[in-house]
């Protein structure tokens, strides 16, 4: 399956967040190995190149290390992984708290929205940020 | 690293009123996927059949590689047309010992595996198969070319959506990675999210030649959106 991309963003910003994800989800472990640029391209379905200029903006936040003979694996350092997980926390709370406001809630009326899932039936995992 | 395609003041002028391609200077890089965009009639045909030495320009040039178009560089630019070229009475067996002999650059091991995965039994006729079916094995008769540049003309225009992914896939997959790719198609939304580059033409003359990237970085849209819009009729 070709990954699902929209439309308005650039791609390769797409790509480094969707890869970030999968590294911050544990789907590519700290330390583990990943598929070169052209398999993930190609399972993408976008321009290998492109692939190319998303890994190196991954490179460059230290999150993926480029080995010289081994290829590229996910960094070690968990606190990083982790850091840039909490920044991506912090992101989605504050575009949430934004859209909220819109609707005219006050920061702790929201926070009160998301603790009373009672009548959605919606399982809320933990948050352990 | 020298440009693999340089077009330098490429004009076609069918006759005085006639102007297909018009003054057109262009430097296409190696190792890129370039889609030729542009509404009908804008001359991206035109242009592919110059570099490709089936039309002569009237006036400009063209060098791939360096050199000027004829029989070097033939044997290095793999050519889907937008037209079928091969007899239906033709096994696709027999098409292959025909490409075998006339390229060098041709992987027989490389097709008979794309056909395979694509459930296409080498011993059809061309004429059994269904439309769809025929520029399926016409692309992969280009793509199992090792060749420095691949020009396709309008290669998913006849095929159904699914069948797309398949054919950019295998684009993707088998390009020499030197190698320069250029595209032309009008289903733009299908094919961007392969291309590095796009080349927009308008009535002969040379719109806009930048990344992808670039497009949706500044205008905030894919390149279908932003093609829509410049083209608006």
């Amino acid at each position: 399956m070709a990954w699902e991309l929209d439309a308005e963003r650039p791609i390769y910003a797409q790509l480094v967040e969707r890869i970030q994800m999968q590294i911050i989800s544990g789907f590519y472990p700290p330390g583990s190995r990943l598929p070169s640029v052209r398999e993930l391209a190609a399972e993408a379905a976008v321009n290998p190149n492109t692939m190319q200029k998303a890994f190196a903006e991954l490179e460059g936040s230290g999150l993926v290390i480029t080995q010289r003979t081994n290829g590229r694996t996910v960094t070690e350092d968990e606190d990083l992984i982790r850091e840039i997980r909490t920044g991506l926390a912090k992101e989605l709370a504050d575009g949430f708290l934004g859209k909220m406001k819109e609707l005219g809630y006050t920061k702790s009326e929201a926070v009160e929205l998301l603790g009373d899932d009672s009548d959605t039936g919606r399982e809320t995992g933990p948050i352990t940020v | 690293m020298n440009g693999l395609i340089e077009i330098t003041g490429l004009t076609k002028a069918y006759d005085a009123s006639h102007v297909a391609v018009d003054d057109i200077t262009l430097t296409l890089s190696g190792g890129k996927i370039i889609g030729l965009l542009g509404p009908n009639g804008s001359g991206k045909t035109t242009l592919i059949k110059m570099l490709n030495g089936l039309l002569t320009p009237s006036r400009g040039s063209i060098r791939i590689n360096g050199q000027p178009v004829g029989p070097e560089t033939k044997a290095h630019v793999a050519y889907l047309p937008d037209r079928t070229y091969l007899s239906g009475n033709q096994k696709i067996d027999e098409i292959l010992d025909y490409f075998c002999d006339f390229y060098a650059d041709f992987s027989r091991e490389k097709a008979t595996e794309m056909l395979k995965s694509l459930g296409i039994s080498p011993d059809s006729r061309m004429r059994t198969l269904s439309k769809g079916t025929k520029e399926k094995v016409q692309l992969i008769l280009v793509m199992s070319r090792n060749a420095d540049l691949y020009v396709l003309d309008e290669p998913i225009a006849g095929v159904d959506p699914a069948a797309r992914d398949y054919i950019l896939r295998t684009i993707i997959n088998n390009y020499n990675p030197s190698a320069t790719v250029l595209i032309s198609t009008h289903l733009i939304g299908d094919i961007e999210k392969v291309l590095d580059e796009v080349v927009f033409m308008r009535q002969g003359k040379l719109v806009l030649y930048t990344s992808v990237d670039n497009v949706r970085e500044q205008h905030g849209k894919s390149v279908d959106a932003y093609f829509r819009e410049v083209f608006a009729c």
